[in-house]
């Protein structure tokens, strides 16, 4: 088990002067489980590096020992040429390390300039200098040419008005080296233009960014350099423009991907309507009309804030209706009532796996049957063995890969999580079924995985509704597609009318469908 | 290599098997068997069967009350009314018994405890409804029911006790708390019993399930169709419920209230579940470390009484540390495992 000597050449910078950060031979042990085997990593000054793998590949631990949020079992960290212990806890800020979280960091009840400040508020005489800082703060966003109000709160704020107070934060603190993680998840594509110019920028007057993506597109359009993990071990690292999307995928998975989306079944016009939506509106949803067919696998495209989820969520019973009809098969549904929906037949599955979908706390087991517990027992009774073999039965259908059962949902990688989501939903046995986002933040291998049990589940007549902000994942997988702008549906596309540049066009307000 | 990787194997398997032992499962247990030494090793009286029975016996009211708390906290909310509700429960309990409405006292009695248990689940509902449709912090709404029935209690007593009239009744209801069922004290029993009621109401059913999953996360509940506040009201009037059967043993003991009774009960009851390894944020139940929780609060109290180097009258003070000790000590387990 002795592992060979780094003698390759080939991951040793050609001019050493520029490398600002660099991680030599890291391995890492959880609990006796190794998850990095002496991965080598190097950053230059003003390079976007990006950072690519499959979920489990180590991405997410290599960033927390670069970060100082974990300390490696052996190996060293390089910071500007002298090998270094990292502080812990975020410390590593102070030497111009800094981490932009999936999960943002803000504090929901500051306001921007609060939280720029937090932590190392400047004091005149003791008394804060607010003037100072909302200029400063100002100075900051003028930076970034962002519009944000450096006295609105957090809390106000859109997901990527978020984040762009985060980069904010990052660059008042002097920071030389960011890391990035899935920064764009939730960001529009418009948003994630303003992100990458604004990265591009910073990367010009010499900062360092670490760039952990799933989208491979986005990876070859920003960053510089790529760095390839695989189940824990360094694969390849390697100039952007020497790589494609094809290559990388192949590199991260290791295998040839055949085709990511499943063969497309056109529908049967003549199947019966499953569910029929009249005049539906909501808070933020304004008369949407739509028919879903038996089988049919029908897309809900748009700009984040078109209002789908909560549209989605109506229909499912969880976001109050204003007005408006649903009728599954031929029964009306009462609003605002999960339990006769889902005994109509109709689920709905999440996009907020980690905060909506899965008790992180409690094992697959208790996931997996929370929604359909009525199944294993009677009067209330829980049958331990009925609920075994539901486990047992979901982790072979949905290719749930687990070492231990016993595991805790939330130390699954987000790929089985994604999965075992899927699997809770499919338990109540639903013939409608409502995905919203079904690939967010897992790697390609899962995600061709799981385009393909929709594409089963379809084909075995179930009805099912993908909402997602990926464009190739609609057009990938559906059979016609709904565009929504503004709480509205704008557009409604079939066959070969479903583009990129259609659904573009459609979800920006630059066309719109004659309303009847 | 082959057979290399395959010990390898069967270390990390030895490893793994010996990290899933829920440490804060066992925790209590431990402690326990450590404060039954300490207490042999300071009084050789301590040890013996009589007065652990006697420790168990004493224990059984917070134990009772504690199992209703497992429910309440494991759901994510805290009722800090419970011994307030003890002593109004009581004080109407003892009340109805002296009015006279039924002249057998066999039938008085049972018609008593039934009202006991009416009226426990009536001040557990009240407490659920104010937090689920009130919308208010369980914190703030039972701190406002626990000054409710602390003054209800003190009104009907005018400030004075309230004391079980008929002799025949107190003869008829002394075996309640005093009695023995072949050897084993009555309260015992009872906590047995409804230990296990309410560990199977846990662990093996629907609802069980439904309680460490709102308290764990309550929007994952919304989503996966359960009735969070109906959830959470239940598992208030459950603990309603437990302290009435408290009551229905705390009556023959004294048969007396005032406004005194049960104060600081709260505090108890609490320490008990956390104590037990149950989580104070909600999301795991811990109902058989609950009991064991109760009996090492009592047997905390009966070592300071043997012993001779610690008063008695710091006991509340001792079981004011022990939560947060207990506390720290949660924590600390969390993040080993």
């Amino acid at each position: 088990m002795v592992s060979e000597p780094s003698a390759d050449g080939a991951s040793v910078p050609s001019d050493q002067t520029d490398v600002v950060l660099s991680a030599q031979r890291i391995s890492k042990s959880f609990n006796g489980v190794q998850v990095l085997f002496g991965v080598d990593f190097t950053l230059r000054r003003g390079e976007i590096h990006a950072l690519m793998g499959e979920n489990g590949a180590g991405k997410s631990t290599l960033v927390k020992i670069l970060s100082g949020f974990e300390q490696p079992t052996s190996g060293s960290i390089v910071l500007d040429g002298v090998a270094v212990k990292l502080p812990p806890n975020g410390a590593a800020e102070a030497l111009g390390i800094v981490v932009i979280h999936q999960e943002f960091n803000l504090a929901e009840h500051l306001s921007v300039t609060e939280s720029l400040f937090l932590g190392r508020e400047v004091t005149r005489f003791g008394v804060l200098d607010r003037k100072f800082m909302r200029q400063e703060t100002r100075r900051v966003l003028d930076l970034l040419g962002s519009k944000i109000s450096e006295t609105a709160m957090i809390g106000s704020l859109s997901v990527a008005d978020k984040q762009m107070v985060e980069i904010a934060k990052a660059i008042s603190r002097d920071a030389r080296i960011v890391f990035m993680d899935e920064p764009t998840a939730v960001l529009s594509r418009d948003e994630t233009d303003a992100l990458f110019s604004q990265v591009r920028m910073l990367r010009d007057r010499g900062t360092s960014f670490v760039f952990v993506s799933h989208k491979l597109d986005e990876v070859i359009e920003l960053s510089d350099q790529v760095t390839v993990l695989r189940d824990g071990q360094w694969i390849k690292t390697a100039p952007t423009s020497m790589l494609d999307g094809e290559s990388i995928a192949q590199l991260m998975v290791g295998r040839e991907l055949s085709s990511l989306y499943p063969k497309k079944t056109e529908p049967n016009v003549d199947e019966t309507r499953v569910l029929s939506v009249v005049g539906l509106s909501t808070a933020h949803v304004n008369d949407v009309h739509f028919d879903l067919r038996k089988g049919e696998i029908l897309g809900f495209s748009g700009m984040i804030g078109a209002g789908r989820t909560e549209l989605m969520e109506a229909i499912a019973g969880l976001y109050p209706r204003q007005s408006g009809e649903v009728r599954i098969g031929n029964k009306l549904m009462p609003p605002g009532d999960v339990l006769a929906t889902t005994a109509a037949g109709l689920a709905y599955m999440t996009k907020d796996r980690k905060s909506k979908g899965l008790l992180l706390g409690a094992d697959m087991t208790s996931n997996l049957t929370l929604q359909s517990l009525d199944q294993h027992g009677r009067w209330g009774y829980l049958s331990p063995k009925s609920e075994a073999k539901a486990l047992e039965r979901a982790r072979r259908r949905f290719d749930i890969r687990v070492r231990d059962a016993r595991v805790l949902a939330g130390r699954m990688s987000g790929g089985n999580q994604q999965k075992l989501l899927l699997a809770k939903v499919m338990e109540v046995a639903p013939n409608v079924l409502i995905i919203d986002e079904p690939t967010r933040g897992i790697d390609v291998g899962t995600k061709q995985q799981i385009y393909h049990f929709i594409a089963a589940l379809a084909r075995e007549g179930c009805s099912i509704i993908v909402v997602s902000s990926e464009m190739p994942e609609i057009i990938g997988l559906c059979t016609r597609v709904v565009v929504m702008r503004a709480g509205r549906i704008v557009g409604v596309l079939e066959g070969d009318e479903i583009s990129e540049q259609e659904i573009m066009r459609y979800s920006a307000g630059l066309k719109q469908m004659a309303m009847a | 290599m082959g057979a290399n990787v395959t010990t390898q194997d069967e270390q990390a398997d030895a490893r793994s098997r010996w990290q899933d032992i829920d440490l804060r499962a066992v925790a209590p247990f431990v402690a326990l068997a450590l404060l039954l030494l300490l207490g042999a090793l300071v009084n050789p009286n301590f040890i013996g069967l009589n007065n652990l029975a006697n420790v168990a016996t004493r224990s059984a009211f917070i134990a009772l009350i504690a199992i209703g708390a497992t429910f309440v906290i494991s759901s994510g909310d805290l009722d800090l009314s419970v011994g307030s509700m003890v002593a109004f429960v009581a004080s109407v309990m003892i009340l109805f018994m002296n009015s006279g409405v039924i002249a057998d006292p066999g039938m008085m009695i049972a018609a008593a405890m039934a009202l006991a248990l009416v009226m426990g689940a009536l001040c557990g509902l009240a407490n659920g409804l104010i937090t689920t449709f009130g919308r208010i912090e369980p914190f703030i709404a039972t701190l406002g029911t626990m000054g409710i029935y602390r003054g209800l209690t003190t009104w009907l007593s005018q400030g004075g006790a309230i004391t079980l009239q008929s002799a025949e009744q107190q003869d008829l209801y002394r075996p309640a708390y005093f009695g023995t069922v072949a050897g084993v004290p009555v309260p015992i029993l009872v906590v047995l019993a409804v230990t296990c009621i309410a560990a199977f109401v846990l662990y093996r059913m629907r609802y069980g399930r439904h309680v460490v999953a709102v308290g764990s996360n309550a929007s994952v509940a919304r989503y996966s169709g359960i009735k969070v506040d109906r959830v959470r009201t239940t598992a208030f009037v459950i603990q309603g419920v437990c302290v009435a059967i408290a009551v229905m043993l705390y009556v023959p003991r004294l048969g007396s209230t005032s406004a005194t009774t049960g104060i600081l009960w709260e505090l108890q009851a609490i320490t008990a579940v956390v104590i037990g390894g149950t989580a104070l944020k909600g999301g795991s139940s811990r109902v058989w470390g609950t009991i064991c929780g109760a009996f090492i609060l009592e047997l905390v109290g009966n070592i300071m009484l043997l012993s001779n180097f610690i008063s008695e009258y710091l006991i509340g003070a001792i079981q004011g540390a022990i939560i947060i000790i207990a506390m720290l000590v949660q924590r600390s387990l969390v993040r080993k495992s």
